[in-house]
């Protein structure tokens, strides 16, 4: 008989729970693995200051770290998840948006907006990694399309900042017409002439690199995310080998031809504003 | 009928059929008239055929869209088509064995014809790619469809893939990219175009080829955003779930005309194509006849406009903001969460 009997039968945190840092005071570098301050690293944009490593942020820091004084009108704020397929796989589909609306304060996987940066009128739409992945249903592709939609209407330039695990499963073939859905609309922008630009972040895969994310005038990307059509795990077991060092970062596809220009968060903004000027062919004041 | 190809659900038709051809050959053996008793047991068979055609459930539909013996894009194009100039190539890296393509005359109509193919021996399976394309698969897809624009003929495109090739240099030659570019030319080719699943339509690979004026989808093939052994082991974290994943993705031709995502649904011979080929050609052929007439009436302008509208009206979301919450303020929430 042992001298202590563990009550349950398994370890029941996972991992990634164990390592949470207190909200707010610090947070570990997931590259270096160096202790950051909460403070100081929103000040570098959350780039570590250590490794340079880019952190993951979602639609929140995106906007407040490009619209002039935090000030946009976003549209759409209010809408909702369906469940057209009642689709349940280990929960419902209902219940896995419910605890992803509470546990992420987000009603679906991207958010858009509209607003001056650097006092260029733009639309940026942006997607949240931590609601279920930043997949794609019809939310996130109506969203999208209705910002695409909203640019040419008002004749201003996109930004789409892309994030995503790829289309939704649980909304099946409905998440796959998203990825025509904002195609169509990319191209009917595009014969307006207006500029979009597509900035792929870490980590961009699946049904939104094949479709959006991939038809920008420019395709731009933060350092060393991982962009691909399929997951590495899948081509891993396709091809039976390891994968080189380096596949499906940004720098990768900038050496293949499919990235413009990669930039790092802390030059984004000028340089987002610098290449829709010059796509839009206005004078650029010259720095003193 | 080869033993390895009967689907576990079609044994009792089998077995049935097993035994009348036992009957037929006793009779003719012993030269007894058996009549009445053949006629009742091919009226069983007919019967019980029909109860378990009509009856299957979304994995067994998945199962007949993957027989060995349903007829492949260029059975069609043999068979539906007076003739067939075989296009190769995408002008760019090379020709995509796993995507076909070429001019073709329909009942007398020029159209250029698109399509996934697969292979049925292991040799030709493997010279397919098993009907995984490329980039250059869709880069050679699009070359065609611009083609088709230039010279004004509708496009046809045949869809039969387990989804685009998830491979090393698919990845190193944009893989993504070439979908993406045949999604946004697609929506705005000024010519029409007609998309048939004929088989499996698996995801980004399948509607690389797949934004059509109308969009069908023979009776027993399915069409989703993921392979339902692959829904299993990513949401299950197991393969075994298939069967489930498969209801729950509501990946059939009934399913998705629901859903408002195709036109409607080509009939197949009872058990599927690969049982009377002659029928599903004709009916597929019947289909193409019939909307190229309604197609070509309309003005380019307004077929476009059609198009878009149909793409953009598809998905289900809502607005009344329900469960609408208020973002948590945080002085940092950085999300790690892979």
């Amino acid at each position: 008989m042992p001298w202590f009997k563990r009550e349950k039968d398994n370890i029941q945190t996972r991992t990634e729970d164990k390592n949470e840092t207190p909200d707010g005071l610090w947070i570990k570098c997931p590259n270096c693995k160096k202790a950051l301050q909460s403070k100081a690293l929103k000040k570098s944009q959350y780039v570590c200051g250590y490794c340079d490593h880019h952190l993951r942020i979602g639609s929140e820091e995106y906007f407040e770290i490009l619209f002039d004084n935090n000030e946009f009108t976003e549209l759409d704020a209010d809408m909702i998840s369906g469940d057209p397929l009642e689709f349940v796989d280990t929960k419902p589909y209902p219940k896995r948006i419910a605890s992803s609306v509470s546990k992420t304060g987000l009603n679906d996987a991207a958010r858009t907006g509209v607003g001056k940066v650097e006092g260029l009128d733009m639309v940026v739409a942006c997607m949240d990694f931590r609601f279920i992945g930043g997949s794609m249903g019809s939310v996130v592709g109506e969203k999208i399309a209705r910002a695409v939609e909203h640019a040419r209407a008002h004749k201003m330039p996109l930004l789409v900042i892309s994030k995503s695990g790829g289309a939704r499963m649980m909304e099946g073939a409905l998440s796959l017409m998203q990825m025509a859905k904002i195609s169509a609309r990319v191209a009917q922008l595009g014969k307006e002439g207006l500029p979009y630009i597509s900035l792929l972040t870490d980590p961009t895969t699946g049904g939104v690199t094949a479709s959006f994310a991939m038809l920008g005038d420019l395709n731009i990307a933060e350092p060393e995310a991982l962009i691909g059509f399929a997951g590495p795990r899948v081509i891993k077991e396709t091809i039976g080998q390891d994968l080189p060092e380096g596949f499906q970062r940004s720098e990768f596809l900038q050496e293949h031809g499919f990235l413009d220009y990669i930039v790092h968060r802390k030059d984004l903004k000028s340089k987002v504003v610098l290449s829709f000027r010059m796509l839009m062919n206005q004078i650029v004041a010259k720095e003193e | 009928m080869k033993p390895n190809n009967v689907f576990d659900f079609e044994k009792p038709i089998i077995e049935l059929e097993t035994q009348l051809e036992e009957m037929k050959r006793i009779a003719e053996d012993t030269s007894t008239e058996m009549g009445p008793a053949t006629s009742e047991l091919e009226k069983t068979i007919e019967n019980l055929k029909k109860n378990i055609y009509s009856n299957l459930n979304r994995w067994q539909r998945v199962q007949i869209s993957r027989h060995p013996d349903r007829p492949y894009s260029l059975d069609y194009i043999a068979h539906i088509t007076d003739d067939f100039i075989e296009l190769f190539g995408d002008r760019n890296f090379k020709d995509d064995k796993a995507m076909i393509g070429g001019m073709a005359t329909i009942d007398g109509q020029p159209v250029m014809i698109i399509g996934q193919q697969k292979g049925r021996t292991t040799k030709e399976r493997q010279y397919r790619n098993f009907g995984m394309p490329n980039p250059e698969g869709y880069r050679k897809a699009l070359r065609l469809m611009k083609m088709a624009e230039k010279f004004g003929m509708p496009v046809i495109c045949l869809i039969d893939t387990p989804g685009a090739y998830p491979g090393l240099e698919a990845e190193e030659r944009g893989q993504g990219e070439a979908i993406a570019r045949n999604l946004m030319e697609m929506a705005v080719l000024q010519t029409p175009i007609i998309c048939i699943v004929i088989g499996e339509g698996a995801s980004g690979g399948a509607l690389g080829i797949g934004v059509g004026d109308r969009v069908y989808m023979l009776e027993n093939t399915w069409y989703s955003v993921i392979a339902p052994e692959s829904c299993s082991s990513i949401l299950w974290r197991s393969w075994d779930q298939k069967e489930q994943a498969a209801e729950a993705l509501k990946l059939t031709a009934e399913d998705n005309l629901r859903l408002k995502i195709i036109d409607g649904i080509i009939k197949e011979p009872l058990g599927g194509a690969h049982k009377n080929p002659e029928t599903a050609f004709e009916n597929v052929k019947a289909q193409i006849l019939q909307d190229l007439k309604k197609l070509s009436a309309l003005k380019v302008e307004k077929l476009i406009e059609q198009r878009i509208h149909k793409f953009t009206s598809l998905g289900q979301s809502d607005e009344s903001g329900a469960i609408k919450s208020s973002p948590k303020k945080t002085i940092a929430r950085v999300s790690e969460e892979v």
